[in-house]
C-alpha cells in the first residue's frame, strides 16, 4: 500500500516535470530544434547538454519539443478513444438486448485485429501528419474502454437510485450521462491513464517506422528513427528518447496503478 | 384518483401480476400486503411504467385523471412521473445517487417538471427538507447522502418524491430497511404530509404492522392475485383467506416473540 502510494508520487512528480518541460520547452529551449547548430553527432558537453544529432541539431532542444509533441499525440488519442469507447460502451450497457449485441461483436471485430498492423495500413494510405497520427490512434484503441464503461452501466443501472431517476420522469440519456456516467469515472479515469502510456508507445512505434510524426518535426519516435544507423558511434541519440520514452511511459504506469489502488477500481 | 384495472405483468418464466384491480382516491392511503415474491413492487412499477425488458405489462388499464397511463405516449409519461406520480423505495442506501448532494437530487426534480432556475429549485429543494423536518435544511443541502443516517435518507427521498406536489405517492417498503424507531417516525411524516398535500398513498409492505397504524383499505396479494380487498379491521379481525390469516399470524407470533 505505502509501496504504491510512493510509486504513484514519484510518477506522477516526474510526469508533471515532463509536461511542464513540454508546455516552456520554446522558452528553454537554447537552440532552434529544426536548425542544424554545431558539427554532427558531438557528445553530450555543457553547451549541447544530449549532444547533436546526424544533422547537427541540438538534442536538447529536440527532446524538450518531441515532449510536446509525444505527450499532445498521447493526451488527444486517449481522448478520442475515451470519448468513443464511453460512448458505445454506455449505450450498449444501458440499453443491452441487440443494440449491445450488435455494439460488442463490433469490438470483438476490432480488437480481432492486430492493431498495429491495422494502424500501418491505413496510416500508409493516409499523409501521414501528426492530427492522422492522433486520430488512427484513437479510432483504434477505444474497444478496452467501451467494454469496461458497458461492464460499469450494467452494474449501475441495476442500481435503484437508476430507478429512482426514472421514477422523477428522468429520460434516458440524462440518466446515462446525468446519473450513471459520473459513477462510472473512476475506472474510465484509470484505464484513460494507463490508455495514454499505450497511445505514447504507439506513436513513437508509427514515427519509428516513419508513419507517424515526419520530420523535420520531432517527436521521441523518430528521434529514435534517426539513431538507428548511429547505435554504436553516437549512443546518446538513441539512449536519450528511449529514457524518456521509458519514463514516461512507467510514470504514467505508476500513476494509474495509485488511482486503480485510491479509485478501489477492480482489476 | 388513480384507477388500475385487470393489469397482467408477464416475465419469460413467470406471471408476476395476473389481473390485478385497485382505487385509491386523494388524501387516502391503500395498503398493498403481500409475501416477498408476491408481485407487489412489480406491480408499483407497472404503475410507474417502469417495467424493464424482459417485463411486460400484458394487459390492463391505469386511470389517472382520465387517461389511460398504459397508452400514454413515452414523453407524455416523462411529464406524469415524479410531477403528479411519485415513487419511493424500499432501500434508502442505494435510492439516492452517490455523486451528487442531496440538494442537488431535490432540485433536479423540481427543475426537470417546473422550469425553474437553478436559484429557485434550490430554494424549493431546502423548503422541502424543511417539509421533511431535515434539522438545518439550508446547510444540510450541501452534503452528499453518505453523510445522512438510513431514517434521514428515507425523508430526503419523501423530499424528493414531493417536491413537485404529486398526487399520488407509491411507497414500495419504504420502511423495511430501517429499524423500528425510525419506522414510526417515517410512518408519522408520510401521515403528515398525506395531509399537507392531500396526497393518495399506496403503501407496498409485507407486514399489516403499519398498514393498520396508516392504511383504512388494503388489498391482500399472493402469487401475483388479489386474494382479499376491504376495510383494515375487518380484514384484520376477520381474515377469510388462510394466506391472508398467515401473514397476519406472522405478525402476531413476531409482536409474542418480543
Amino acid at each position: 500500500m505505502r509501496r504504491v502510494n510512493r510509486q504513484a508520487l514519484f510518477g506522477a512528480a516526474l510526469l508533471g516535470f515532463f509536461v511542464i518541460l513540454a508546455i516552456i520547452a520554446p522558452l528553454i529551449a537554447p537552440y532552434n530544434p529544426d536548425e542544424i547548430v554545431e558539427s554532427q553527432t558531438l557528445a553530450p558537453s555543457l553547451s549541447h547538454l544530449f549532444g547533436t544529432d546526424d544533422l547537427g541539431r541540438d538534442l536538447f532542444s529536440r527532446a524538450l519539443h518531441g515532449a510536446r509533441i509525444s505527450l499532445t499525440v498521447g493526451f488527444v488519442a486517449v481522448l478520442i478513444s475515451v470519448l468513443i469507447g464511453t460512448l458505445f460502451g454506455a449505450v450498449s450497457g444501458y440499453y443491452g438486448g441487440f443494440l449491445d449485441s450488435v455494439i460488442m461483436r463490433f469490438v470483438d471485430v476490432m480488437l480481432a485485429f492486430p492493431s498495429i498492423f491495422l494502424i500501418l495500413a491505413i496510416q500508409s494510405m493516409l499523409t501521414p501528419n501528426i492530427y492522422n497520427v492522433m486520430a488512427v490512434i484513437g479510432l483504434t484503441s477505444w474497444m478496452g474502454v467501451a467494454r469496461l464503461v458497458r461492464g460499469e452501466f450494467l452494474r449501475i443501472r441495476e442500481l435503484q437510485y437508476v430507478e429512482a431517476a426514472r421514477a422523477i420522469g428522468c429520460s434516458d440519456p440524462r440518466i446515462i450521462f446525468r446519473h450513471i456516467l459520473p459513477n462510472a469515472q473512476s475506472p474510465i479515469i484509470v484505464a484513460a491513464t494507463l490508455g495514454m502510456a499505450g497511445a505514447i508507445l504507439t506513436e513513437s512505434a508509427l514515427s519509428f517506422l516513419g508513419l507517424g510524426v515526419q520530420p523535420p518535426m520531432a517527436s521521441w519516435g523518430n528521434m529514435l528513427m534517426d539513431s538507428q544507423a548511429y547505435l554504436f558511434d553516437a549512443p546518446w541519440m538513441s539512449i536519450i528518447p528511449g529514457l524518456l520514452i521509458l519514463l514516461t511511459v512507467l510514470s504514467l504506469y505508476f500513476v494509474g496503478e495509485g488511482l486503480r489502488e485510491k479509485l478501489n477500481v477492480r482489476g | 384518483m388513480l384507477e388500475v384495472r385487470n393489469l397482467s405483468v408477464v416475465y419469460p418464466d413467470v406471471t408476476a401480476v395476473e389481473g390485478v384491480g385497485l382505487t385509491v382516491a386523494s388524501g387516502e392511503s391503500l395498503g398493498v400486503v403481500g409475501e416477498s415474491g408476491s408481485g407487489k413492487s412489480t406491480l408499483a412499477l407497472a404503475i410507474m411504467r417502469l417495467i424493464q425488458p424482459p417485463g411486460r405489462v400484458v394487459s390492463g388499464e391505469v386511470i389517472f385523471d382520465g387517461r389511460d397511463l398504459l397508452k400514454l405516449p413515452e414523453p407524455e409519461m416523462v411529464k406524469v412521473r415524479g410531477a403528479r406520480i411519485s415513487m419511493i423505495f424500499q432501500d434508502p442506501f442505494t435510492s439516492l445517487n452517490p455523486v451528487f448532494t442531496v440538494g442537488e437530487q431535490i432540485a433536479e426534480t423540481i427543475r426537470l417538471h417546473q422550469g425553474m432556475n437553478r436559484v429557485d429549485a434550490w430554494a424549493g429543494a431546502v423548503r422541502m427538507l424543511e417539509t421533511v423536518h431535515i434539522k438545518e435544511a439550508a446547510k444540510r443541502a450541501h452534503d452528499y447522502p453518505h453523510q445522512f443516517s438510513g431514517g434521514m435518507r428515507q425523508r430526503v427521498m419523501i423530499a424528493m418524491a414531493l417536491a413537485c406536489r404529486p398526487e399520488i405517492l407509491i411507497a414500495d417498503e419504504p420502511t423495511t430497511a430501517l429499524d423500528a424507531t425510525i419506522q414510526a417516525e417515517v410512518v408519522r411524516l408520510l401521515r403528515e404530509v398525506q395531509a399537507e398535500f392531500n396526497l393518495g398513498i399506496i403503501y407496498i409492505t409485507h407486514s399489516f404492522d403499519i398498514i393498520k397504524a396508516l392504511c383504512r383499505r388494503v388489498i391482500v396479494i399472493n402469487k401475483g392475485r388479489v386474494v382479499e380487498a376491504g376495510e383494515t379491521e375487518k380484514i384484520l379481525s376477520e381474515p377469510a383467506q388462510n394466506y391472508t390469516k398467515k401473514l397476519i399470524n406472522s405478525l402476531r407470533e413476531l409482536h409474542a416473540a418480543h
